[in-house]
Formats: structure tokens, C-alpha cells, sequence
């Protein structure tokens, strides 16, 4: 799949946003005025942020505000609607933070539980593709699920918490790429299944249809940049979880400790998001020959 | 709602015929041209002129090569691929805004271009590469089985089918109710084994595919000629020798 920098940032940060607003929500940092100010607004420009860069790869943007009817079918519409439901809600609770000094500790709970759903939601956007196969498993909402997590731990600097569930995101995601690559074959959609001619014989792509290009090869036949695929795993993985965990773990704590791990991190979050679109095969292309 | 209807009261749809199909390209070209210029935003073309043209359609052919199993002969398979009006069409349920619908008085899928936003996952939810983005429009375009034509009186009755269907000279395709069992296309169908693109992906297409027929083999049917002469006679046999003793 294209890997367009819209979508890499929205799942990146809207994930990280609502991973920080979870740990906000049940309490850890337990903080109130500035320094909860301070958070919650970090918070707040991940998660509106992430948002915001999803609508840039819309085609007919003005039609954007009507993604929040079909909720009853649509996972992406439901992402749409429960982020504003989890803004909403924790918005309130953070008032009370840093304005009142109070924490409604429910209310908090219920926004936290609602961003993690929200987090769910965004992944099974990925997840419901059966086209996808390397998408279309258990793997990816549990992925994003540690990424929002593992990285809200980062930002609320929960230390060692932090550092052991970037390590558990590393061997998830380790795990995901290894079934991952095995997937588009176990999923059994070949060239002979796809033009029904297998039961004659060997398929292959004599002619495409035209000469140039067109919008299916660009957006679902990506496929520049994978054969530097292992060596970006590699830098994924160390970025994304071995070195801030060793960050976190062998230097004295501080701000700016957190903040060079944090800075590590989102590196490794980018160039593993960037691989998750980048080396996603899409049924279509057997159409195509590739 | 984006949810599917449980049931249709139509299945109107497409047989197209492998083994007729000559892959001449007139039910793309026709397509287009219907399609452009009467429902929706038209199908755009970028850099038309230049050296990288590329465009919107509905409906391409692809050509295949089929070689089978047992070494016999390889044969060319022109393949037009374009919507299949799926039953269970998962590119309707992923649409957020309640642009993509499929209707419960005929099954055809269709996109409201007023509520399309442009995002692009109802084609990524298609595995047949049914759906393009029109790059100046930014919304989704798709095959409507033109039901600007199928259903419209000001056109003669033998123009009231799909576009593609009309132009097809070879008449490789056939328009029809595939949830009547009597219609003609079920017919087809029936008596040449129609078969499902992707079965596997649970999508229960609408729109058949009518395989190749089986090709005679010269393997099989034995019939290869006998050489007639190993050896050369006559002049022939002179000039081997003379050119062997050079």
C-alpha cells in the first residue's frame, strides 16, 4: 500500500495523543495545575493533530464532517466519532486537574477506557481489510494497542513501566513482521484465483490493460522501497524500543532523558508505520502481475 | 446507512465470456465515453498529451497467459474486469459517510459523489480493483451497470443495457438478472459452468465470469501427423551426399 505521510502521521500521533490522554486518565502522573497543563495539552496536539493530517489525503475534504454518520457499519466512522466522544470527555476531568486541583476519578477512568477503544477503532480500520492480508489479523489492533500504550507510558513518564512495555512492544511487533510475512500466502488468493483460470493452469500477466499508470497501481501496487525493508525493521525495532527502554533504564531520570527517549521513539514509530503501509500486499496486485 | 440490504429484489449484473472475448478494448473505450459525459463528475485524464498519460475507468482488460499443467499449449485469456455488484460488497459497509450504497431494488452499487469524501478505503476494501479516485474530481467512481441507460425510456429498448454490453462486438458480454434463475444470463451460467472471481474473499459477486472452453490438445487427441520421409530421395538425396563429401 502507499505509504502517505497523512495517514503514517495520523496513526502515529493520534495513537501516541490518546496512548498519553489513557495513562492522564487513570491518574499517572498523578498532577495537577501547570504541570498537568503541560500534559494534557501535549496530549490534546497528538491526538487533534494526528486528527487533523488524516482529512489531508481526503479527496473532497468538505464532505469530511458527514464520516461521523455511519458509525453503525463503518470502523472508520466509529474512530471518528468515539475520538471526539474521548476529547469530550476528558476534557472536563483535565479542567479539574489543572484549574481545580480535583480529581474526578471516574470520569477520568471513563476517558481513558474510551481512548483506548478509540486507539481499537483506528486499528480495525487496517484490520477489517480481508484485500490486506497482512493487515486482516488479531496483530494489528494488539500492535497498535502497545504502541499507544508503550509510548503514552514514554510521555507520561512512567520510567520503568514505560521501558518494559516498550520492550514487550518490540517483541510484538518482532512477532507481527515474522507472521506478517508468511500471511498473503496463507490467505490463498493467487493469480489463478483471481481470474478464475487455474483450473487450465499456470496464470500469468501477458498484457496489463494499459501503458501509463493508474490510481489502483499507486495507491495498492506500492512497491518502491521494500527491499530496504529488513534494514528499516532493524532501525524500527532499536528505535522504537530497544533504545528508549535502555534510555529510560541506564540514565538518571530527568526531563530531558525523557524527552531524548521520546525523540527516539517517534523515530522508530514513523519508519514502523511507514513499513506497516509500505509492505502491505494488496489482493489487486495479482491483477497486475506483481 | 452503509449497512447492506439482507436481501435484493434484482440481482442485475454481468456474464462475461472468456472464450469470446477478443480483447479489442471497445466496452473500455465505450465505457469511458458514456460514463464521462452523463452521471457523476466526468472521468478525468491526467497529462492526456504528455508522456505519462493516465486516466479514470470503470472497466479495463487485462490479458492473460494461461499455460497448463501438463505442458500442453499456452493459451491468451483477454480478461475485462470492472465492478461485480457483490452481495456481500465490503467496500459499502467500510464507507464512512454514506456514500456507497447497493440497492435493494436491483443489487446495483453505487457512490453518492454529494457524500463522498474522498478517503479512498472502499477501494482499498475491493479486491478487485473496481473502484478509482478521479484525481481532478477527488471523489470515488465506479461502475453504476449505466443505470443512466438500463432504465432509460428516451432510448431506443435495444439500448436500455450497460454501455459495454451494446458495444461489444464480439458479444462476450451479457447483461441480465442474475437472481432469476430463468433469465438468460442464469441460463449461461448454468450451461457453462459461470464461475466467481477471489471466491475466497467471501465477497459472493454478482457479476460471473464464463471460463474458457477446453481446448483441443495434440497431445491428447493424437493428433499429430506422421512424418512422411525420415530420409531425402532424389535430388534431395544427391545433394546430401555431395555436400556431405566436401
Amino acid at each position: 500500500m502507499h505509504p502517505a505521510p497523512s495517514v503514517i502521521f495520523f496513526t502515529a500521533f493520534s495513537g501516541l495523543g490518546f496512548g498519553l490522554l489513557a495513562w492522564l486518565g487513570i491518574g499517572l502522573p498523578d498532577v495537577t495545575g501547570r504541570p498537568a497543563f503541560g500534559y494534557y495539552f501535549i496530549g490534546y496536539a497528538l491526538a487533534v493533530g494526528g486528527l487533523l493530517a488524516s482529512t489531508f489525503h481526503l479527496g473532497n475534504p468538505k464532505n469530511a464532517v458527514k464520516a461521523f454518520s455511519q458509525w453503525r457499519s463503518s470502523w472508520l466512522s466509529r474512530e471518528a466519532v468515539l475520538s471526539v466522544i474521548t476529547l469530550l470527555v476528558i476534557a472536563p476531568y483535565a479542567i479539574g486537574r489543572i484549574f481545580l486541583g480535583t480529581d474526578w476519578a471516574l470520569l477520568g477512568l471513563a476517558g481513558a477506557a474510551l481512548a483506548l477503544i478509540t486507539v481499537f477503532s483506528t486499528s480495525m480500520i487496517y484490520t477489517q481489510l480481508k484485500t490486506v492480508p497482512r493487515w486482516n489479523t488479531p496483530a494489528t489492533p494488539v500492535l497498535f494497542q502497545l504502541y499507544a500504550i508503550g509510548g503514552g507510558a514514554l510521555l507520561a513518564g512512567q520510567g520503568a513501566v514505560a521501558a518494559l512495555l516498550l520492550l514487550v512492544l518490540g517483541a510484538a511487533q518482532l512477532l507481527a513482521w515474522q507472521k506478517g510475512d508468511r500471511r498473503f500466502a496463507e490467505a490463498g488468493s493467487t493469480a489463478e484465483s483471481a481470474t478464475g483460470l487455474g483450473r487450465i493452469g499456470k496464470v500469468r500477466l501477458l498484457e496489463p490493460p494499459h501503458s501509463g499508470r493508474n490510481y489502483l497501481m499507486k495507491e495498492m501496487v506500492h512497491v518502491i522501497g521494500r527491499k530496504h525493508a529488513q534494514k528499516l525493521r532493524i532501525i524500527s525495532l532499536l528505535f522504537a524500543s530497544l533504545l528508549p527502554a535502555g534510555i529510560l533504564l541506564f540514565l538518571p531520570a530527568s526531563y530531558a532523558t525523557v524527552l531524548l527517549a521520546v525523540v527516539v521513539h517517534v523515530i522508530g514509530l514513523l519508519t514502523a508505520r511507514w513499513l506497516f503501509f509500505a509492505e502491505a500486499e494488496h489482493v489487486v496486485r495479482l491483477y497486475y502481475g506483481k | 446507512m452503509t449497512t447492506l440490504p439482507a436481501k435484493t429484489e434484482k440481482k442485475l449484473g454481468l456474464v462475461i465470456d472468456l472464450d469470446t472475448c477478443v480483447g479489442c478494448h471497445a466496452c473500455v473505450i465505450n465505457c469511458k465515453e458514456w460514463n464521462t459525459s452523463n452521471y457523476g463528475a466526468p472521468l478525468s485524464d491526467v497529462d492526456a498529451y504528455g508522456p505519462e498519460p493516465e486516466g479514470t475507468f470503470l472497466n479495463r482488460v487485462h490479458a492473460f497467459e494461461v499455460t497448463p499443467e501438463d505442458g500442453g499449449c499456452a493459451q491468451t485469456v483477454h480478461f475485462p474486469k470492472s465492478c461485480l455488484h457483490c452481495e456481500d460488497a465490503p467496500c459499502v459497509t467500510v464507507c464512512p459517510t454514506g456514500a456507497s450504497y447497493k440497492r435493494t431494488e436491483d443489487g446495483i452499487v453505487l457512490v453518492n459523489e454529494n457524500d463522498c469524501m474522498g478517503c479512498g478505503l472502499c477501494a482499498w476494501a475491493c479486491p478487485y480493483g473496481a473502484r478509482e479516485l478521479d484525481q481532478l474530481a477527488g471523489v470515488m467512481k465506479k461502475c453504476t451497470l449505466c443505470i443512466d441507460r438500463i432504465y432509460n425510456e428516451n432510448l431506443p429498448e435495444e439500448d436500455r443495457v450497460p454501455a459495454c454490453v451494446r458495444t461489444c462486438p464480439a458479444g462476450a458480454r451479457h447483461f441480465g438478472d442474475l437472481g432469476d434463475p430463468d433469465s438468460e444470463v442464469s441460463k449461461l451460467v448454468a450451461e457453462r459452468g459461470g464461475i466467481d472471481l477471489m471466491p475466497e474473499q467471501g465477497t459472493r459477486p454478482v457479476n460471473k465470469y464464463l471460463p474458457p472452453r477446453p481446448r483441443d490438445s495434440a497431445a491428447a487427441s493424437g493428433a499429430r501427423l506422421e512424418p512422411v520421409a525420415e530420409e531425402p530421395k532424389g535430388f534431395l538425396a544427391w545433394l546430401d551426399k555431395a555436400l556431405e563429401a566436401i
